[in-house]
């Protein structure tokens, strides 16, 4: 049977030199964002609230609303379904679209206050191992019953999004091991609508009925 | 002294390890810290708690530091404040100056590291041997950078951008420059006299000391007495709060000696205080941690009320210790509150009264963003994270690639 390597990962954030004081300046940014500062931007509240249910939506969303009082775009923003879009690219694409359309209603531009400008930044992963390696799916299951919410979260999000697999790494381990079924109910979850512990208790007790049902 | 393992069951067995893991891939490199005092100031207190650690680590952690006569910490004392955005004179001579002791301190100082760890502005020019001694060099900046002087900020600027790596603690302190810019926010650290668990007898014994009565709220403001903490607006929100709420109000920060300004707003303080039994005023000692630390925990709610504003760490102090915090949306304190979920952001007066009425009043609420708050200090704020941080930062800068994804 082919292993589960569990591995983790630990950010550093840089900073890029860039700000916006406005929605003008915040779609150029957007625009000529790498996709790793997009990324960090649509997922560091995952990473930095893991307990907090409903989450803070993108950063994007939670500036226009907060210090530009912006509402309107900012609900916009906030609606974007991240699940929806299968690479960075695609997701920064609806980003430009969304602010670029609600420009088109020509609405009054307005300042940041100094200092609350928008910040661009992005962050570099450092993936290692655990040392945690499941050989059949109830030892997946044990692991995953304690293994550190950052590994959940590489193998959940950042394998999608970050490496650009077709799917996220726990679907694609438990389909090579013939588990379609549980795989693709795993594989159809909205991630982003749970917290990361949340999502591990969701993901548990799918595995949880189907070892069950073996035993 | 305090061990790793100490932290464990704060941060998880996880984070602990995964320090172990970081410290392995670093094990035996010499890290050179150099900064320009051994005692006081935050930037001492930062690095005697760090460097153990990463020896504990397996890192070659060292810290030296630089010499300078009266008139070399005259002159970067100018150069703090003007880097703060304080208008100050600084003549030719007092460039020279600096330049001077720093290039002593580069020819006499032994500098040995695979990292040369320079920490704020006072020894920034010891990168002059940078080309000779080779090694990767790291300058961190622990204040303020937003609003600088300008001459001071370019004189600066030329041997900052000679540095392989800066960071800085908040984004809104760091400059365009043409160097990586690394953001690694400051961090507390849960086992100290002012953050760890105290008994409640320890607690009810220093309010009674100060006769703060526990039946009744306390809003607390724990700073310098300094115009930029507002605490005279901290008094006028009280005071909208009073009419309708019966609550006290504890003002308590250690006497600003160094500050000429500091006795005036003390006695504003006084002054808008007028007779009112329910305010207290504590001028505490240096070294108070213990009352600090009992004052935070006995309060109902806790305010940072700044117009303008370092890092803010009282802030993450009072959220560890799981209190609903009203804070100005100034300095590092957005990075430590998200405004209604684990804490709250205001700019006036009016809205800091009201929502110290509205957490009196709706424990539940005030509970849940002090359940949240702790969470995310325990997730950003630790000395766990900074030491991760660090690490990681090294290692980018020995392993010298730019890829987003590392595999270590």
């Amino acid at each position: 049977m082919n292993p589960f390597n569990f591995y983790t990962k630990l950010d550093l954030i840089y900073l890029t030199n860039r700000r916006a004081r406005n929605i003008i300046e915040l779609l150029e940014g957007i625009r000529e964002a790498p996709g790793s500062v997009i990324y960090y931007h649509t997922h560091r509240f995952l990473q930095q609230h893991v307990y907090l249910s409903p989450e803070p939506p993108n950063d994007f969303a939670y500036w226009t609303a907060n210090t530009l009082q912006e509402t309107l775009l900012a609900e916009k923003l906030a609606a974007i379904d991240i699940i929806e879009f299968k690479t960075i690219m695609e997701l920064k694409n609806k980003l430009v679209k969304t602010i670029e359309e609600y420009l088109l209603m020509e609405p009054e531009i307005r300042n940041a206050p100094p200092g609350m400008e928008f910040h661009f930044m992005k962050s570099r992963s450092f993936v290692l191992q655990t040392g945690y390696v499941a050989n059949d799916l109830k030892e997946f299951y044990k692991i995953l019953e304690i293994i550190d919410i950052n590994s959940l979260y590489f193998h959940v999000f950042e394998a999608r999004m970050r490496l650009g697999k077709i799917d996220n790494d726990f679907s694609i381990w438990l389909r090579s091991v013939g588990e379609e079924e549980a795989a693709a109910v795993v594989s159809r979850l909205d991630p982003y609508t749970f917290t990361l512990e949340g999502l591990r208790a969701r993901i548990l007790n799918i595995l949880k009925r189907r070892l069950d049902e073996k035993d | 002294m305090r061990k790793i393992e100490d932290y464990e069951p704060i941060v998880g067995s996880f984070v602990v390890r995964e320090l172990f893991e970081l410290g392995k891939r670093l094990s035996g490199k010499v890290v050179q810290n150099i900064n320009s005092t051994s005692v006081g100031g935050g930037v001492a207190e930062i690095l005697n708690r760090m460097v153990p650690l990463l020896r504990q680590l397996g890192i070659n952690a060292r810290w030296d530091v630089i010499k300078g006569g009266e008139q070399f910490f005259k002159i970067t004392k100018k150069f703090h404040n003007a880097l703060h955005g304080v208008k100050v004179s600084i003549d030719e001579s007092e460039f020279e100056h600096f330049l001077e002791i720093n290039n002593e301190n580069a020819r006499t100082m032994e500098l040995v590291g695979d990292i040369i760890f320079v920490h704020d502005p006072q020894p920034v020019a010891l990168i002059e041997r940078k080309k000779e001694l080779g090694g990767q060099w790291l300058w961190r900046c622990h204040i303020d950078f937003s609003t600088p002087q300008e001459n001071v900020w370019i004189f600066l600027e030329g041997y900052i951008e000679k540095y392989d790596a800066a960071i800085f603690s908040a984004p809104a302190f760091a400059r365009e420059l043409r160097i990586p810019q690394i953001l690694i926010a400051p961090s507390i650290d849960p086992l100290s006299d002012k953050n760890r668990e105290l008994t409640e007898e320890e607690v009810n014994s220093v309010l009674e000391r100060f006769q703060i009565e526990r039946r009744r709220p306390i809003i607390t403001q724990i700073s310098r007495f300094d115009y930029l903490k507002d605490p005279v607006g901290v008094i006028k929100a009280y005071r909208i709060v009073k009419k309708h709420v019966d609550c006290q109000l504890v003002l308590a920060g250690g006497p600003a000696t160094d500050d000429p300004e500091g006795e005036a707003v003390l006695n504003e303080v006084r002054e808008a205080a007028k007779d009112d039994p329910d305010i207290f005023i504590l001028l505490l000692p240096p070294g108070s941690d213990i009352e600090i630390n009992a004052l935070q925990r006995a309060s109902t709610v806790v305010l940072q009320k700044s117009l303008k504003e370092g890092f803010g760490l009282t802030v993450a102090e009072a959220l560890w210790k799981e209190k609903p915090v009203i804070a100005g949306a100034v300095g590092g304190i957005p990075l430590q509150i998200t405004h209604k979920y684990s804490g709250i952001l205001t700019r006036t007066i009016e809205g800091t009264a009201f929502w110290i009425k509205q957490l009196i009043q709706e424990p539940d609420f005030a509970r849940r963003l002090g359940k949240n708050g702790r969470e995310h200090i325990r997730n950003n704020f630790l000395i766990t994270r900074h030491l991760k941080d660090y690490m990681l930062t090294f290692l980018s800068l020995l392993e010298g690639k730019e890829s987003d994804i590392m595999y270590i």
